[in-house]
C-alpha cells in the first residue's frame, strides 16, 4: 500500500481516477517516460464500468458480460507501464497551478503536476422522485457495483425503474446471475423516438446497435416491462412498495428493492472547483466541460478524459485518456514516441457515432428532473422541490444564492446529487434556461478531510499572518 | 434484500453495533451491511431520517458509517477488515469521535 | 415625487441593503431593491456571522456606543421577524471568546482592550481577560495550549444566512420589490426624483440608499457622496455537523445552530471572490485543532472565501448628499452586527429624509478629508 508520504512531491503527470480513461492514460504516459501518477478512491482500479475488475468474485463470464472483461487488458497495462497506481486514494483539491491535493488512509499532502489528466467519470444522474431517500431505494448503479464488486444480487422483491442503456444491461447482469426482478418501470417518454429518429441510421452502424437490441430481447423475454410516467417510493422507515401511474390510473407493487437510474451525466465537482469552464449540453441536459480537440481545458496543462469530458461511454473513455495522454506526452517530451493519434481519433469516432440516437431517445422527460411538492431534492440538507421552486419566485436566480437561502448543496456530497435538479427548477420557475442560471459555485475540499489532514499541510508565513492576531 | 452469488470470496469477522457480522474479502463496509440485511446505517443530523446506502461509488454519502471509532467514514470506500469495528450513525455526529 | 415609480431604491441585495429596505417599507414607503445577480461578490453569503461587540471602537469610541445600541436591540429584531416571516434567526448573545494560543497573542490581546478603555467617551462593556483555568470553565474543551483569552458578556451571534433569507421573505411579504440582475450603472437627478439606470432599464424613485458595499465607492460619486473602502478577502472553513458541544462563540470559531462549526478567518489582500488558499485555511485549521483538539477528526464539508466590505478606516460610513438631497449611503463592515440598527434606526432616518445627527455624525465620511487634512 502506498502511503501518502510515499509520494514524490511533483509528478510530470497526475492521471485522477483509475476508469478506462484514467487507466489508458496512465499507461501510455508512463510508457512514452513521464513519470505518472494515477490516484482513484476505490479500493481497486476499473472505475464504475470495469468495477472490481481485478477483483471480482464474479467468475461465470457471461453474467457481467464480454464488454466488462475488456476493461481486464487496461488494467493490466496500466500495471506493466510503470506508472504508480495508488488506489484509496482521495483527491480532494486541484487548483489551476496544477497542484493536486490527495488525502490517503488520512494523511493529506499536497503535490505538484507539470499536467493533470482529470478522469472522474460520471456519475447517475439524480431521479428526484418522492420517497427516494428511503432505505430499500438504491440507485441502479449501485446495485450494479455490488454486483460486479461483491457478487451481490437483488434477492427480494425488486422494481427496476427509469431508462437508459445501464439500467437494460443491469436488469440482463441480474438476470443472468440468477437474480429476480419483479417489474420494469420504463419511464422514457415515446415522444422521445422524433428527435432520436434522424439519428438511427448512425446508430445501426455504431457497435450499440446490435448489442442494444439483443440486450432488450433478453431482459423483455423474462420481466414484465411497464411504462409509467410517474414512480413513487412509498414507506414508513424503509420502502414497502412502489406506486406508479399507468394509463388506466395508479398501480401498487410491494416491493423491498426499488433500483433508480436515468443516465449518467460527468462528475463535475473537481474541474468546477480547478475552474475549468463548463457549458450545457442541451442534448444530455448537463453541465460539461469546454474542451479542445485533445481535451485539453480552458484551464492550462489540465485535461479532462473519459466520460467527464460528456458522455460517450467506456470504449471512448479509454480512447479520449489515450488522446489526451499524447498530448502531454508531445508537451513535456516532445522527442518521446507515442501511438498515432489519428488512428485512436477515427476509433473515437466511430465510438461516439451512436451516441446522438442514444441521447435522444433516453433524455428522461421534466416530470423526473424537475420534482414538485415535498420531493427531496437535496438529499444531505433534506431541501423540498417546493422550498426551492418558492425561493426562486421570491427573486433568488441562482444556485448559489440558492444555497445560502436553503442550504441546497451544503452537505457532505456537495451538490453532486441536486446541482442538477436545483439548476433546472430554478430555470423553469424563473422561465428561463440552466445556461442562465448556471451551477453551484465549487472549492476544495471536493470530498471531504479531516481538519486535522488539512492542518498538516505547509503553511507558508504569509499564509499564517493573514490568521494569527 | 440481496442474496450472495456462491462465488464470494474467504469469510471476515467484522462487528456492526457490536454483533457479529460474516462480511467477505473484498466487501467494502457498505457492501458488508447491505449483504447482512442491515436496514439502514445512519439517521440524517437534520430530521433524524433513516438512511442507507445509495450510490454505492462515494458520491451520495447516505453510507456514513462510524469505523473503529471514527464517525462519517464513506462506508462504500473502506474495505474490510478482520476484527473491524463498525458502528451504525444517530443523528449528528459526536465531536472527538 | 409622486410620479416616481418607488419613494426609495436601495442599492445593493446583500444584508444592509435587505435590512433598511425592510426598515423602510415599515415606515410605510414604497421601496425597491436593485441587486447584481447569482454570482454577485457577496459579503452576505460569506460572512462569520457574529453579533459582535468586544474590541469595536478602537480609533472611535462612537462606534463601541453604536455598536452596542445594535446588539441590545438584536433580540427584538429577531422577534419581530420570527412574527412576520415565521423564521427563526437563531440569535444568542451568551457572551464570546477571543481565544489566545500563547503569551503574546495574550497580551497583545490585553493591550488592545486597554487602549479601547483608555479612549474618553467611551462605553463599559466589561470585557474581562481570563487565564487557562478560568476560560475553561466555561468552554470545557479546550486544549492546552490555549493560555487564556478576553470575554464579553454581550457578544452574540445568529444564523446569518437564514437572516439573509429571512430579510428576503420579509420584504417580500412587506411588498417591496426586489429586482436581481439590476446592476447599476448610472445614477442621475432630474425633476426631483433619481433615475437609475441598469441593463433592464431605468428606475425612477424619491430617495437613493447606497447599501451596494465596496461597490459604493463606484456608485457614491454619482450622487455627491464618496465611499472610500479597502476590500479585502477573508477565508472559512465548515465542518459537518456535530451535537453541541460548544456554548460560546469564539472570534474565529463557533458552532451554528444547525451543527456546522465555522472557523476563521483570514484578512488578505487578494480580492478574488473565486481563488482560495490552501495554506490559509490549513493556519485556520490548525489553530482550531489546537483550541479545540476534539475537532480533529471532525470533516472539513465545504471552505469559502469572500470580500469583506470594508471602509477605509474600518467604521461605518452613513451620510446624506449636500448636492443630491435624498441620496444616503448606508456602508459597514459589520452588516450582521449592526443589522438592527440599519432596520430600525437609519431606515426610519431615510424615511423622514434627514439623518439623527445626533446619532450618525461621527460616521460621516467626511471624516476622512479632517484626517488628511491634519
Amino acid at each position: 500500500m502506498t502511503k501518502a508520504s510515499d509520494l514524490a512531491s511533483s509528478y510530470e503527470l497526475v492521471v485522477i481516477g483509475g476508469g478506462p480513461a484514467g487507466l489508458a492514460a496512465a499507461a501510455l504516459a508512463a510508457r512514452a517516460g513521464l513519470s505518472t501518477v494515477l490516484f482513484d478512491e476505490n479500493p481497486g482500479v476499473g472505475g464504475q464500468i470495469y468495477r472490481a475488475i481485478t477483483s471480482s468474485p464474479v467468475k461465470d463470464r457471461a453474467v457481467l458480460g464480454e464488454d466488462y472483461w475488456t476493461g481486464a487488458e487496461l488494467a493490466v497495462e496500466a500495471k506493466a507501464s510503470g506508472a504508480l497506481i495508488v488506489t484509496g486514494a482521495t483527491v480532494w483539491s486541484l487548483d489551476p497551478t496544477r497542484l493536486v491535493g490527495i488525502s490517503i488512509a488520512g494523511q493529506a499532502r499536497l503535490i505538484q503536476a507539470d499536467r493533470v489528466i482529470v478522469a472522474t467519470g460520471s456519475l447517475e444522474r439524480p431521479f428526484p422522485i418522492p420517497g427516494w431517500t428511503l432505505p430499500g431505494v438504491m440507485s441502479a448503479g449501485g446495485a450494479q457495483t455490488a454486483l460486479k464488486a461483491q457478487g451481490l444480487v437483488p434477492s427480494g422483491r425488486t422494481v427496476l425503474a427509469g431508462g437508459g442503456p445501464l439500467l437494460w444491461l443491469l436488469a440482463a447482469q441480474i438476470l443472468r446471475a440468477g437474480g429476480k426482478l419483479d417489474a420494469i418501470l420504463d419511464t422514457t417518454p415515446r415522444v422521445n423516438w422524433l428527435r432520436a429518429l434522424a439519428h438511427l441510421p448512425d446508430f445501426v452502424l455504431s457497435p450499440y446497435f446490435s448489442k442494444g437490441l439483443k440486450l432488450l430481447r433478453e431482459v423483455r423475454a423474462k420481466v414484465r416491462v411497464i411504462r409509467t410516467d410517474r414512480v413513487e417510493a412509498v414507506g414508513d422507515d424503509r420502502l414497502r412498495e412502489v406506486v406508479f401511474g399507468t394509463g388506466d390510473g395508479e398501480r401498487r407493487m410491494p416491493a423491498d428493492l426499488l433500483l433508480l437510474h436515468q443516465g449518467v451525466v460527468p462528475n463535475v465537482n473537481l474541474a468546477i472547483a480547478a475552474g475549468v469552464t463548463h457549458a450545457w449540453n442541451e442534448r444530455q441536459l448537463c453541465f460539461e466541460p469546454v474542451l479542445d480537440g485533445d481535451f485539453t481545458s480552458s484551464v492550462p496543462g489540465i485535461a479532462i478524459a473519459g466520460d467527464g469530458a460528456g458522455i460517450a461511454g467506456g470504449t471512448a473513455a479509454a480512447e479520449r485518456g489515450r488522446i489526451a495522454a499524447i498530448a502531454a506526452v508531445r508537451a513535456l517530451k516532445p522527442a518521446a514516441s507515442a501511438p498515432d493519434v489519428q488512428i485512436i481519433r477515427q476509433k473515437l469516432r466511430r465510438e461516439e457515432m451512436g451516441r446522438a440516437f442514444l441521447d435522444w431517445l433516453n433524455r428522461p422527460a421534466d416530470s423526473f428532473r424537475q420534482p414538485t411538492g415535498d420531493t427531496i431534492v437535496c438529499r444531505c440538507e433534506e431541501v423540498t422541490a417546493r422550498q426551492v421552486r418558492d425561493t426562486a419566485d421570491m427573486g433568488c436566480e441562482g444556485p448559489n444564492q440558492m444555497k445560502a437561502f436553503l442550504r441546497c448543496g451544503m452537505g457532505p456530497c456537495q451538490g453532486r446529487l441536486c446541482g442538477l435538479t436545483v439548476t433546472e427548477l430554478i430555470a423553469a420557475q424563473r422561465g428561463t434556461t440552466p445556461v442562465e442560471v448556471g451551477y453551484y459555485r465549487l472549492r476544495p475540499p471536493v470530498k471531504p478531510i479531516t481538519l486535522a489532514e488539512l492542518a498538516s499541510l505547509p503553511i507558508a508565513e504569509a499564509e499564517r499572518k493573514a490568521v494569527e492576531r | 434484500m440481496f442474496k450472495r452469488l456462491a462465488e464470494a470470496g474467504a469469510s471476515v469477522a467484522i462487528t456492526v453495533d457490536g454483533k457479529q457480522v460474516a462480511a467477505r474479502a473484498g466487501d467494502t463496509v457498505a457492501a458488508a451491511l447491505i449483504a447482512a440485511g442491515i436496514a439502514h446505517c445512519r439517521t440524517t443530523p437534520v430530521s433524524g431520517a433513516p438512511r442507507a446506502p445509495y450510490c454505492l461509488m462515494g458520491v451520495c454519502f447516505e453510507c456514513l458509517v462510524t469505523i473503529d471509532g471514527v464517525g462519517s467514514r464513506q462506508g462504500c470506500l473502506v474495505p474490510v477488515r478482520d476484527g473491524m469495528a463498525v458502528e451504525t450513525q444517530t443523528g449528528k455526529r459526536e465531536a472527538g469521535r | 415625487m409622486a410620479a416616481s415609480d418607488y419613494d426609495v431604491a436601495v442599492v445593493g441585495g446583500g444584508l444592509v441593503g435587505v435590512a433598511t429596505a425592510w426598515g423602510l417599507a415599515r415606515e410605510g414607503c414604497r421601496v425597491v431593491v436593485l441587486d447584481e445577480g447569482d454570482r454577485a461578490v457577496r459579503a452576505s453569503r460569506g460572512n462569520f456571522a457574529l453579533v459582535w461587540v468586544q474590541s469595536k471602537g478602537l480609533g472611535l469610541p462612537e462606534y463601541a456606543g453604536w455598536t452596542i445600541r445594535s446588539s441590545n436591540a438584536w433580540g427584538g429584531f429577531a422577534q419581530t421577524l420570527k412574527e412576520e416571516t415565521g423564521l427563526d434567526v437563531s440569535f444568542q448573545r451568551p457572551g464570546g471568546f477571543h481565544l489566545a494560543l500563547s503569551d503574546r497573542e495574550l497580551e497583545a490581546r490585553a493591550n488592545i482592550l486597554k487602549r479601547l478603555h483608555n479612549q474618553p467617551g467611551i462605553v463599559d462593556y466589561k470585557t474581562e481577560i481570563m487565564d487557562h483555568a478560568q476560560v475553561a470553565r466555561m468552554l470545557p474543551d479546550i486544549g492546552p495550549e490555549v493560555v487564556g483569552g478576553s470575554f464579553c458578556p454581550i457578544d452574540g451571534h445568529v444564523n446569518s444566512l437564514r437572516l439573509f433569507r429571512t430579510l428576503h421573505t420579509a420584504i417580500k411579504a412587506r411588498g417591496v420589490t426586489y429586482l436581481p440582475s439590476h446592476r447599476v450603472e448610472k445614477i442621475t437627478k432630474e425633476g426631483g426624483e433619481f433615475r437609475l439606470a441598469t441593463e433592464h432599464g431605468e428606475i425612477r424613485a424619491g430617495k437613493v440608499a447606497l447599501a451596494a458595499g465596496n461597490a459604493n465607492m463606484r456608485l457614491a460619486p454619482m450622487v455627491g457622496l464618496e465611499a472610500p473602502m479597502r476590500p479585502e478577502r477573508g477565508q472559512i472553513v465548515v465542518t459537518e455537523r456535530l451535537r453541541p458541544f460548544l456554548n460560546h462563540p469564539v472570534v474565529t470559531l463557533r458552532q451554528t445552530d444547525e451543527g456546522t462549526v465555522m472557523i476563521g478567518d483570514s484578512k488578505e489582500e487578494s480580492v478574488d471572490p473565486a481563488g482560495l488558499t490552501i495554506g490559509v485555511s490549513a493556519t485556520e485549521a490548525e489553530r482550531a485543532v489546537r483550541q479545540f483538539p476534539l475537532l480533529s477528526n471532525v470533516n472539513v464539508v465545504r471552505t469559502w472565501s469572500a470580500i469583506r466590505v470594508m471602509t477605509q478606516d474600518g467604521f461605518p460610513i452613513y451620510d446624506e448628499s449636500e448636492t443630491h438631497p435624498g441620496a444616503f449611503t448606508v456602508c459597514c463592515h459589520s452588516g450582521v452586527t449592526l443589522a438592527a440598527n440599519h432596520a430600525l434606526t437609519v431606515a426610519p432616518m431615510i424615511a423622514r429624509g434627514a439623518l439623527d445627527i445626533s446619532l450618525v455624525a461621527p460616521f460621516s465620511a467626511r471624516r476622512f478629508h479632517v484626517q488628511a487634512a491634519g
